[in-house]
């Protein structure tokens, strides 16, 4: 079924939903977001994983699909810590408004 | 290209431009969501189907709950007063930008040397959970601890202090 | 009678002339230590400085002695010290002293008369308070006398020129105080300097011509043949050969200092001086100087003469001299001050003396020099005396029949008097005169100059007779009655008047002793001499001319003189006349429309040019440096301070700028970091294509 697609097409895929979580975390206001933008990233990042298995010379060796499954593990952690940290700065805080932490100004 | 790439591409995409773009924070996480599907098919078009479920289990079904009890942990739903959009967004808009420049002139660039088909590879739960254990099982392990050592820190993290003093 | 004087030179000098510098030395040294004496110590000034001049006097007589012992011995020597001053390469300025009959003669005149007037001095001053500084300042006036007269270097001789020439302006203005005096002193100094300046170029000239400015120097010296020969064959201007204009030049000077027309307008206003000054400075030694000058420089103004003629330098002389002697005994007449009379006396005696050296030679012109300088002196001396007799009165016209008052100083004034005129046979007066008319009578080139010498010795015995009339006959015309002066100011007149008789005796065509001395040759007593062709009528006519001159006066002025304020006789019957001769014939009035208005305007000028040009230059200099330093104050201003302090502001604000980096917020680190991975993406995707 895909062998009609070229790989460029997965890949500019992956690239604008990388780039617009990039976006996203260096726009958005809130701390969350900002970890929802990095979760994008990581997933442009995946899929440009298994775009590259799967056109490249040796799928069978499954190198691509464990770098990804890899991957998504990892995220899976970095998220879990990540939004513990919101949390904890949210009740030192009281908001999550990332504008309104500065206390690392100068 | 494919019809259904193309369908599977735009859900995607559309999904990651609301999750950005939305003023309500939990809309944004279920923008995520569908985002996060979006891109479990485009796995699933690419043949790889235990990646693809792996995607939904996890990112589906466990980073974006997550998300959304964080969201409703720090009061994110509402909505703040200055705009979603932190002070010079236009700067943050602009790097993203030059950054998607640079990917896609490299990819266009490279378009000459790019395969346009390939076949379908043979691939099996057996052979991956195979491959886990035999070539990538310190990595395995590796992965083991590091999800237990998030899961303390993220729970440590997270506690109140209180608490935690006792 | 012109003969060039040749002496054999003697290779080794004899003690006298060795020492012959101290002459002049002890007067100036006696000068200095007076300078350094406070004011009240008179009596060691007055020692001092009569204690020098004496030992001058001294010398002076063994010299004499000495230069007629060799000269009677028939070693007619002529002896030179000389030795070198400046060196300069090769060439040197040498200075030395000379010991021949013209300078014993000299030496010996200056001396005595200098001693004399120096006691006579110590009277006249007694009542001044500046006594000392007088006797510093007489003192160095001998000694530079001295000095010119013993010179065997026209250089040292214009060394004491200078000095004579600034002691006079010193003793001119002695009484500082009257503006009269210090104007008196101003105008010597000027005028004589005018004749200076030809002097010098004279000398300039002849060192450059002749290498040597040495008189003698055994050959070598420029009065001898050999630079002589030279300075002939050299051309000048105006026809003249070198020798005739270098000759010009230094009689220029010579004219300055003894008075000759037209630089003569000094010598009757410095009779403001003190008495004795007058006596010692302007009568008998420092306007002698000029005629002793050009006796000394005879050789170098006859050269070129054929025997029997004359030469341009000698004319030029002759006329001005001749010129002068009656101008001057025509302005006599009408004056009324008794030293302005003896004053102008003295200018046309100069006169008589240069016209002897121009057609006598020097022997006649000498002769009349020392003979003038005691009656003169003489003279002065006892108008000084009269003056003190008669309360400081100077106005002729204010005296009379002092004879009775005064005798001592009217029997010697009478003495010298006579001398002047020329009375015959007993006054030397007489005998000096008469060789300057007989040398005039055979002059060959013109007969003028003997006319004008007999109508001015006519002049000049009516001048004196009217003079002698209104001061000694008559009756007193004046306030406080008069009084004789007192032994120290009479005696030195007494010695005065003994050799205004005594001198003739030397200068008599029977025994003319002094012309042969002179010439280095022995005169024989002889009434041969009287013999001469024409003498004898000369004698004759100069007789008459002095009786005529006596008598006229007599007539005119006997008598009781008129009232002060009355017009003199002369005056009611040719006031026209009268008026010319009174007011000077306005020479000085001439200088003052044309030589004085022009310096006053050529002052003007310079001073415009100081202030508008210079000053104006220097100004404008000054404001360009303004205008450059406001030009580096705008820089400085604008570029430096504006580019520093900009540039200092720009870095802060700059490092401002770099701080806002650093806000603490995550996602500022984020966008960097993300432009930064963008950057090095970029920079190795583009290196790395092919």
């Amino acid at each position: 079924m895909v062998g009609s697609t070229p790989l460029g097409g997965f890949l500019l895929v992956a690239a604008l939903l990388f780039s617009i979580g990039l976006a996203g975390a260096l726009t958005r206001r809130n701390a969350i977001l900002v970890l929802i933008g990095i979760e994008l990233m990581l997933n442009a990042a995946n899929l440009n994983l298994i775009a590259f298995w799967r056109y490249g010379p040796h799928p069978e060796l499954l190198t691509g699909m464990m770098f990804a499954i890899f991957s998504i593990a990892v995220a899976a952690a970095e998220a879990a810590v990540g939004l513990g940290l919101v949390i904890s700065i949210y009740r030192h805080a009281h908001t999550t408004d990332l504008d309104a932490m500065n206390r690392m100004k100068g | 290209m494919s019809f259904v790439f193309w369908m599977f591409a735009v859900l995607t995409v559309a999904g990651a431009l609301a999750a950005v773009l939305l003023k309500n924070t939990v809309h944004c996480a279920l923008a995520l969501t569908v985002a996060f599907a979006g891109l479990a098919l485009l796995f699933l078009d690419l043949d790889a189907q235990f990646a693809g479920f792996a995607q939904i289990l996890v990112y589906i079904g466990a980073v974006a709950i997550l998300v959304v009890f964080a969201i409703l942990l720090t009061r994110g739903s509402e909505t703040p007063k200055d705009g979603v959009f932190s002070k010079n967004w236009f700067v943050g808009l602009v790097i993203a930008a030059g950054v998607f420049a640079v990917f896609a002139w490299a990819v266009l660039a490279s378009v000459g040397v790019l395969p346009h088909e390939a076949a379908t590879p043979e691939v099996s739960v057996a052979q991956i959970g195979q491959v886990l254990i035999g070539r990538y099982v310190l990595p395995l392990e590796i992965v083991a601890l590091l999800l237990t050592a998030a899961l303390i820190g993220a729970v440590i993290v997270a506690m109140d202090e209180k608490e935690r003093a006792r | 009678m012109q003969g060039s004087i040749s002496f054999t030179p003697q290779l080794a000098a004899s003690p006298i002339a060795e020492i012959l510098w101290l002459i002049p030395a002890l007067p100036i040294v006696a000068a200095g230590l007076a300078a350094l004496l406070k004011q009240p110590r008179r009596r060691t000034a007055a020692t001092l400085a009569i204690g020098a001049m004496s030992v001058s006097l001294l010398l002076s007589l063994v010299a004499l002695a000495h230069v007629v012992g060799a000269w009677t011995q028939g070693l007619a020597a002529r002896e030179t010290v000389n030795f070198a001053w400046i060196h300069a390469g090769a060439t040197s300025v040498d200075l030395g002293w000379v010991l021949d009959p013209l300078s014993a003669a000299m030496l010996a005149m200056v001396s005595l008369v200098g001693l004399l007037i120096f006691i006579y001095s110590v009277g006249y001053m007694e009542h001044d308070e500046n006594f000392t500084r007088f006797f510093c300042f007489l003192s160095l006036f001998a000694g530079a006398m001295l000095a010119v007269v013993i010179a065997n270097s026209l250089l040292l001789l214009f060394m004491g020129w200078e000095l004579v020439g600034l002691t006079s302006y010193l003793l001119i203005g002695f009484w500082y105080q009257k503006p009269a005096a210090a104007a008196a002193a101003k105008k010597a100094f000027l005028t004589t300097r005018v004749g200076d300046v030809f002097f010098l170029l004279g000398i300039v000239w002849l060192f450059a011509q002749s290498g040597t400015l040495l008189f003698y120097n055994y050959g070598a010296g420029s009065m001898e043949t050999v630079a002589l020969t030279a300075l002939l064959a050299q051309p000048a201007a105006f026809g003249l050969t070198a020798a005739g204009a270098i000759g010009l030049l230094i009689f220029a000077g010579a004219a300055g200092k003894s008075g000759q027309f037209p630089l003569h307008v000094w010598l009757p206003d410095a009779m403001e001086g003190p008495t004795p000054v007058s006596a010692l400075i302007h009568a008998a030694t420092m306007v002698a100087a000029g005629v002793y000058l050009v006796a000394r420089v005879y050789p170098l103004m006859q050269a070129g003469s054929l025997a029997g003629g004359t030469t341009t330098a000698l004319t030029v002389v002759t006329r001005v001299g001749a010129f002068t002697a009656v101008f001057a005994a025509l302005i006599a007449v009408a004056q009324n001050d008794i030293k302005r009379i003896l004053a102008y006396s003295t200018v046309s005696q100069l006169g008589y003396m240069m016209a002897g050296l121009g057609m006598g030679g020097v022997a006649v012109g000498m002769f009349h020099l020392i003979t003038h300088a005691f009656f003169k002196a003489l003279l002065f001396m006892g108008a000084g005396s009269v003056i003190h007799g008669c309360h400081e009165e100077q106005d002729i016209r204010k005296m009379g029949g002092l004879k009775a008052d005064m005798p001592l100083t009217f029997i010697t004034y009478a003495v010298g008097m006579l001398a002047l005129c020329g009375f015959p046979l007993f006054f030397s007066g007489f005998w000096s005169k008469d060789g300057i008319l007989e040398a005039a009578q055979h002059w060959s080139v013109a007969r003028a100059p003997f006319y004008m010498l007999v109508f001015g010795a006519l002049l000049t015995a009516f001048y004196m007779t009217r003079q002698v009339a209104y001061v000694f006959f008559g009756h007193w015309r004046g306030g406080k009655p008069a009084h004789e002066s007192p032994a120290v100011m009479t005696l030195p007149l007494v010695v005065l008047a003994f050799f205004a008789m005594a001198l003739g005796l030397i200068g008599t065509p029977a025994w003319p002793w002094f012309r042969a001395f002179l010439d280095g040759r022995v005169a024989e007593f002889s009434l041969h001499g009287f013999a001469e062709p024409g003498l004898l009528i000369l004698m004759g006519t100069s007789t008459v001319v002095v009786f005529l001159g006596l008598g006229l006066g007599w007539k005119l002025y006997s008598g009781d003189g008129p009232a002060p304020e009355d017009a003199d006789v002369l005056e009611k019957s040719v006031p026209l006349v009268w008026r010319w001769l009174h007011d000077r014939l306005y020479v000085d009035e001439l200088y003052g429309v044309t030589v004085i208005a022009f310096y006053g305007w050529w002052a003007r000028v310079a001073d415009w040019l100081d202030r508008r040009v210079w000053g104006g230059l220097v100004a404008g200099v000054a404001w360009a440096f303004g205008q450059f330093a406001q030009l580096n104050r705008f820089f400085d201003n604008n570029w430096v301070n504006g580019g520093f302090d900009k540039g200092c502001e720009e870095l802060v604000s700059g490092g401002g700028l770099l701080a806002r980096v650093q806000n603490g917020r995550v996602q500022t680190y984020l966008r960097i970091l993300a432009l930064a991975v963008v950057a090095l993406v970029a920079i190795l995707i583009w290196s790395s294509r092919p």
